[in-house]
């Protein structure tokens, strides 16, 4: 057995392979692995004996799940209504300048991923930017290059 | 820890905890929530505790890592008491002089108090505008607690309302106290919290749920969080309360995936709790047994409506099913399950210690209580405001507020998140309560409310909205997924200029059908955005729609910069931070953008000197033709380089 697969087998394992910790169980997979991979999801659904096509359509619908590879370090613009009202959208052009990624992708050498995030609570400080887990509240265009920079 | 038995346990626990602290002062810092720890609070609470120690003073000053204390813009903030003095946008640097001063010395620190009107520096918490006009019932204990501590929620009378249902009443009467309290679901529907538990309580079938919903989906809202975060004891306390009064035996608390440091925290609480013996079996000797599961959303907006919500726990997809028997009566496994949100469990202690007389006596005739609002947008003191029910619009805005950044002038104020409206200055002497709002075509909500001034455009407002609601649509029923998406193509055209008469019309109509035939609240509210918006400003529609022109110069399709060549002084900064190279001009010459090339992102205008001002935005009239290449700047005041 893969490497890969025994650490599935014990995420799995330790929601003992409850068919009603299939969400939870994905959030940890998706969160250690980055995304969901084919081999993985299979192994989900024979462990759970929850069907393929039921958590296919559970990985789609959230948005916490990607089906394609991710990068290593996650650049995520708050886009929501305090943060749009205060100049999310402009930031969001800034960082997409700043990455040459678009909101979704991930750039060829897999090291960023650009996503957009409806609303993470932190409405006070907007527009937020959150590069590997550290916020930045309205960064300027030389913060965010630096904040960018910082990522190995 | 040994378990607490009885009352009397809990009661002896409380005054050990209390008699250890008399002699303390503390300090509070808001490094547990994450609005502080965006700007950086760890790294003074870190500073404060290292200096404290250098100084020797670690016997008698505590400091206490606090969640949010709601004035998030002057994070981070720390306070001292019992003086209550409130320090704002402290860096670490400044850790050294608030010790030497004001814990040693008991002076202040002048430059790093909260500066009013005037320039006028406050020291006391209670005296800033921001804190003197709210009633902070519910959330004014976060400044108090170390979320992390179960003890420092018992030395504040924390579980005693538990330990009173428990001991002295029984669930009947905790019932109808809750329901003679009025407490109506601060989720957004405004339903009845009694009446809900009640009908759960009468449903057949021996297993019943209680949870607690912190998806908190609602943009602009984070009044959930910060309490999970700064308060998660309260939250539980409520939860075994109802629990008690509905006769379950087992709870869940649906947490949204975006909020880490919630979920840590209440993990942390209910092991608490747990070790304490208030979660469990035989909490505090009663016989009465009850245990929580958190379960953690995935990002999806619509996970937030009760069906779909009770459908997650279940491991299936977070989609609503039709209500035609509630969930009240069949949810989570088919049995009945009663599902309150996060700030509405945190009133259920306080109803039970004080009594329903004394929450009835806050608020409106049909609005009990406080409630708990995100005071967030363009207004100068963002952050998390609890005022009475009844308030108005204005005093929230105003008074505690303070106004509108900038001193631009007031446009409007969006509550209710996507399910709401917006409301115009004319309503801002309305009394804010869920019935005075659902009157002005608006709904509380979760307490979102976004302050908007004359830079916000409203066909982009409702553009927004409906571009967040078609992408988090679930897609199960026809008139959500299509009829938002075509309003949303409708609204698209109309802020990139290609809106056509008749548009408005249309629209109307199609909210009217989405309105009534969609399947869950979603749909339902999904027009309020552009109802309220058309209602209230068809002006501005009537703008992009026939003169092809923006009032606010936000739709990017609507307006063009423009560099005014009498102003400009070659400064060169804008060329130099232009993201696509679109403005050409080099040592005293004035600067030229390239309208092809131009993206319109705006940086040419912010990075722009104030003293200069020569890049405007224009919208609804040509761009002037450019000065011919070469052309010299005409030098301000005489001055030379």
């Amino acid at each position: 057995m893969s490497k890969r697969l025994s650490k599935i087998d014990q995420i799995i394992d330790k929601h003992h392979a409850d068919k009603s910790e299939l969400i939870q169980i994905l959030l940890e997979i998706q969160q250690e692995n980055h995304w969901l991979t084919r081999s993985v999801l299979d192994r989900v659904s024979q462990k759970l004996e929850v069907p393929l096509s039921q958590i296919y359509h559970i990985s789609t619908f959230y948005k916490a799940f990607s089906l394609t590879p991710r990068g290593r370090h996650s650049v995520s613009v708050c886009l929501g209504t305090a943060c749009h009202v205060r100049g999310a959208p402009r930031l969001l052009d800034k960082v997409t300048v700043a990455l040459k990624i678009r909101p979704g992708e991930t750039s060829a050498d897999r090291k960023f991923t650009l996503i957009t995030v409806n609303c993470l609570g932190c409405c006070a400080m907007g527009p937020v930017l959150v590069v590997n887990g550290e916020y930045y509240s309205n960064p300027s265009p030389t913060e965010i290059k630096q904040a960018i920079a910082a990522c190995k | 820890m040994a378990k607490l038995k009885t009352l009397a346990d809990l009661t002896q626990k409380r005054q050990g905890i209390l008699s250890k602290r008399a002699e303390k002062r503390y300090v509070a810092i808001n490094s547990s929530g994450t609005c502080g720890l965006s700007s950086g609070s760890d790294k003074v609470f870190q500073a404060l505790g290292e200096e404290i120690g250098k100084q020797g003073l670690s016997g008698q000053v505590e400091v206490r890592a606090t969640g949010c204390l709601g004035f998030c813009e002057n994070s981070p903030i720390v306070m001292i008491f019992p003086e209550s003095i409130c320090y704002t946008k402290v860096k670490p640097e400044d850790v050294p002089e608030i010790v030497d001063q004001t814990l040693v010395g008991g002076k202040l620190v002048e430059r790093l108090l909260y500066q009013g009107e005037n320039g006028k520096r406050i020291a006391r918490e209670g005296d800033i505008p921001f804190y003197k006009h709210q009633s902070r019932i519910v959330f004014g204990n976060n400044r108090l607690i170390d979320p992390k501590s179960i003890e420092d929620y018992i030395a504040l009378g924390g579980y005693s309302a538990l330990a009173k249902a428990l001991v002295e009443m029984s669930p009947e009467g905790v019932l109808d106290t809750v329901k003679k309290a009025n407490l109506r679901g601060r989720g957004g529907g405004g339903f009845p919290a009694g009446t809900k538990w009640e009908t759960t309580r009468n449903a057949p079938g021996k297993t019943k749920y209680v949870i607690v919903n912190a998806d908190e989906g609602d943009p602009g809202a984070y009044m959930d969080r910060s309490l999970l975060e700064g308060n998660p004891h309260s939250v539980l306390e409520g939860l075994i309360i109802g629990a008690y009064a509905i006769g379950a035996h087992e709870g869940y608390v649906y947490v949204r995936q975006e909020y880490p440091l919630a979920v840590e925290n209440l993990t942390i609480a209910l092991n608490q709790a747990r070790q304490y013996g208030l979660l469990g079996r035989n909490i505090l000797g009663s016989g009465f047994s009850f245990e929580v599961t958190i379960h953690r959303g995935a990002g999806a907006f619509v996970s937030g409506e009760s069906s779909a919500l009770m459908n997650a726990i279940e491991g299936r997809v977070g989609e609503p099913r039709p209500k035609y028997i509630r969930t009240a009566v069949s949810g989570v496994r088919e049995k009945p399950s009663n599902l309150n949100n996060v700030e509405t469990w945190a009133n259920v202690p306080l109803i039970i210690d004080r009594g329903a007389d004394w929450f009835t006596g806050i608020g409106t005739k049909g609005s009990k209580g406080t409630k708990i609002f995100s005071l967030v947008g363009k207004v100068n003191n963002t952050g998390l405001v609890e005022v009475p029910m009844g308030m108005t619009l204005r005093r929230i805005i105003y008074d505690i507020g303070g106004g509108i950044k900038q001193g631009k002038k007031f446009k409007a104020v969006q509550t209710g998140g996507p399910s709401g409206g917006v409301l115009p200055e004319s309503l801002l002497d309305l009394p804010v309560d869920f019935d005075q709002l659902a009157e002005a075509g608006s709904m509380m909500g979760s307490g979102g409310m976004i302050v908007m001034d004359e830079d916000s455009c409203m066909v982009d407002v409702a553009r927004y909205f409906l571009d967040f609601l078609s992408g988090e649509s679930c897609g199960k029923c026809v008139p959500c997924r299509e009829g938002i998406r075509q309003m949303l193509r409708i609204l698209n055209r109309i802020c990139e200029g290609e809106g056509k008469s008749g548009d408005i019309g249309l629209l109307e109509e199609l909210s009217a059908v989405v309105r009534d035939s969609s399947l869950c609240a979603l749909g339902q509210t999904a027009p309020n955005p552009v109802l309220s918006t058309i209602k209230y400003f068809r002006e501005e529609y009537i703008a992009h729609i026939e003169q092809k022109r923006c009032p606010a110069g936000v739709c990017k399709a609507l307006v063009s910069y423009y560099i005014v060549p009498d102003k400009c002084q070659a400064c060169q900064i804008c060329a130099r931070e232009c993201p696509v190279s679109a403005i050409s001009g080099g040592k005293n010459l004035v600067h030229v953008i390239d309208q092809g090339k131009c993206t319109k992102c705006g940086t040419c205008i912010e990075v722009c000197p104030s003293k200069f001002d020569a890049v405007v935005k224009l919208s609804g009239k040509p761009v002037p033709a450019a000065p011919p290449p070469g052309t010299e700047v005409t030098r301000s005041r005489g001055k030379k380089r």
